[in-house]
């Protein structure tokens, strides 16, 4: 499908995206997602954090809302509740999101607000130039992890979904198409959705790691993914360092700014 | 403006009702003495009337949602206290910068860090005019009744809409506890200032010719907002001049508009030896100090109160000085504001601090014992 010209602040081009990122293909996929969903411009908007994936939000032409480190969740609930008719995409990186941003994360979860996360988990805090984060698989390299970061790692979905999040799935930017649908199907849930989407970034992360470029970390990407309807009949000695893809839970339950907006009318309207 | 029969209610209540009656539909909070019952008047008032009032998980995240609301195109308020407001101030800052209206009401207590939750003190004057890094302006009322409470708030939201500036209430926990009586106008008789619902067709969000209205989102005006220094249309940018001048913009806001800004009152003698400027709860003891030797004993004393501390009345202390002998400045700090009255004093005039940290009141015998001392 061609690109929408009209959702791209073209004259804000080129990106500031390393050579290899994959912020570019996340991106063009929730563009994509967007087209094809038929939301009208106006009343879509893109909320971000601080981190390279978040300047996804000055090159979108819709309303946007670049904010700070952490906390774009919580602005982005502060204008759903205000506006509810709109649609709100928060983009967000993996330290972002689970680091600095966690508590909100995880209450926005708790809370089923219809907002759209979509978390670009490259592994690594990237604009500072390659510290760990809370995403960082146990073992791997960082600036600040110079011999292996002795962490564990989130499993995002997991926290989650156990907070209280009614929609999460998993894409990467080796798989554009897929990724597209499921931010799609996010967009389409009505309560508080999780995409994770796992991208490149050779430049602070696959560099230090020996991953090898954006080629081979793309491709390392798609062999390591299974789709979930595979894994259930696959055998746990087989899914060894394997990772999830396609949609992993999708539960009805109330919905925060609809059930907040309801009460209003039904007690005061 | 009419007004109807007096209503008792305290600091806090008066602060909750100004912002309604300003038009304030849009609440988030986080629980922290002495401040709580702002919220808790929202949470019960705000949906009555079609408004949206939120516990959010932290006082962070209050101040974000508050600014995500005001986006959307509702005025919002929050409230909290010393601590909260600490954790507030990065947000703050963003507002500042991306030009964003809202109110945040910080009923002061006795710090530094937890310090002495329910016990007042004016120990935020700094970090009410410092607390969010970079070189950023703000306003800053510091109401000394309940009554003052409900009209500078009214005055806070509608400043802050007009200007799309965040606005600050400093309270103390005296003014936020105490109840007092209030005029509260008629309906629909209120001072609230409408922002204009004409959008020229060359609207830019950060226009650099002057004030220009907030467009909110999903009205088909796709700008960027961000923390970022930015262009007229919200664009970053990292250009030496254009940052210069964005900066300078921000500043100029409230140069051009410092009179409806800057509020302050004056009571005594026309040329005082011993004046006192004092703000907050610590007006109330001075007060009735000066209404006794004023008006009883005839003695050559004044009070200029400051509703508005920052921007600092230079103006009004300049003028001050070159009529007292003496100024008092009692403040329940180890002496924040004094600092200031100092730089536009200028030497013209003796200036005293009287400082009190313990928690208690400046009481008023406190304040006529210096003056006193100095008259003799």
């Amino acid at each position: 499908m061609q690109l929408t010209q009209d959702f791209l602040r073209t004259k804000k081009l080129p990106h500031i995206w390393c050579p290899g990122c994959g912020n570019g293909i996340v991106t063009a996929a929730l563009v994509r997602a967007i087209e094809r969903a038929g939301y009208d411009q106006r009343e879509v908007v893109i909320v971000s954090g601080i981190g390279c994936s978040s300047r996804a939000a000055g090159y979108l032409n819709f309303n946007t809302l670049h904010t700070t480190h952490g906390r774009a969740l919580a602005f982005a609930t502060g204008l759903k509740m205000a506006r509810p008719e709109l649609t709100l995409f928060v983009i967000m990186g993996d330290g972002d999101c689970s680091a600095i941003g966690g508590n909100h994360f995880i209450h926005s979860a708790r809370r089923n607000i219809d907002l759209n996360a979509i978390v670009v988990n490259n592994h690594i805090y990237g604009m500072t130039g390659g510290q760990h984060s809370p995403l960082t698989p146990t073992g791997m390299k960082a600036t600040t992890a110079p011999g292996g970061t002795l962490e564990r790692a989130f499993d995002l979905l997991e926290l989650a979904k156990g907070a209280g999040a009614t929609f999460g799935a998993r894409g990467n930017a080796a798989q554009p198409r897929q990724l597209e649908q499921l931010i799609t199907r996010a967009a389409k849930h009505k309560g508080f959705s999780v995409v994770e989407a796992l991208s490149p970034c050779p430049i602070a992360y696959g560099r230090r790691n020996k991953l090898g470029g954006a080629v081979e970390m793309l491709k390392g990407m798609k062999e390591s993914s299974v789709a979930v309807e595979r894994a259930a009949e696959m055998d746990e000695a087989d899914l060894e360092g394997k990772t999830l893809n396609g949609v992993l839970f999708s539960i009805d339950a109330p919905e925060f700014s609809s059930e907040y907006h309801r009460m209003i009318k039904k007690d005061h309207g | 403006m009419a007004e109807t029969k007096p209503v008792l209610m305290q600091g806090n209540e008066a602060c909750a009702m100004g912002a309604i009656s300003a038009g304030v539909r849009f609440y988030a909070g986080y629980p922290i003495t002495p401040s709580t019952e702002v919220a808790e008047i929202m949470a019960a008032k705000l949906p009555e009337i079609g408004g949206v009032f939120i516990q959010m998980e932290d006082e962070i995240a209050s101040m974000a949602a508050v600014i995500g609301a005001s986006i959307g195109g509702m005025r919002t308020l929050t409230a909290t206290s010393g601590p909260g407001f600490s954790l507030k101030q990065e947000n703050l800052g963003y507002a500042i910068m991306a030009e964003i209206p809202c109110v945040v009401v910080n009923v002061q207590r006795m710090g530094p860090s937890t310090g002495v939750p329910t016990a007042p003190a004016q120990g935020d004057v700094m970090q009410a005019r410092w607390g969010t890094h970079g070189d950023h302006p703000i306003i800053v009322f510091s109401p000394s009744s309940v009554y003052e409470t409900y009209y500078l708030t009214i005055a806070a939201v509608n400043l802050s809409q007009k200007l799309r500036q965040p606005v600050i209430m400093l309270l103390d926990e005296v003014i936020g506890h105490m109840r007092e009586k209030v005029f509260i106008p008629e309906a629909g008789k209120l001072l609230v200032e409408k922002s204009s619902d004409q959008i020229p067709s060359d609207w830019k969000p950060y226009d650099e010719k002057g004030l220009t209205p907030l467009v909110p989102f999903g009205f088909g005006h796709y700008y960027h907002v961000t923390g970022l220094f930015h262009d007229q249309y919200g664009f970053p940018t990292g250009d030496p001049p254009h940052v210069e001048r964005a900066l300078d913009r921000l500043h100029a806001k409230l140069e051009k508009y410092r009179d409806e800004i800057v509020l302050t009152n004056y009571i005594g003698h026309k040329e005082p030896r011993v004046a006192i400027v004092a703000y907050g709860c610590t007006v109330r003891s001075a007060r009735s100090v000066v209404k006794k030797a004023y008006w009883q004993d005839r003695l050559p004393v004044g009070l200029l109160s400051l509703q508005t501390i920052w921007p600092f009345p230079a103006r009004e202390i300049e003028a001050l000085a070159k009529q007292a002998d003496v100024i008092i400045v009692p403040e329940m700090n180890m002496g924040q504001l004094v600092g200031e009255v100092e730089r536009y004093v200028c030497g013209q005039a003796k200036v005293v601090p009287l400082n009190r940290y313990d928690g208690e009141m400046i009481t008023p015998d406190q304040i006529s014992e210096l003056i006193g001392r100095w008259l003799s």
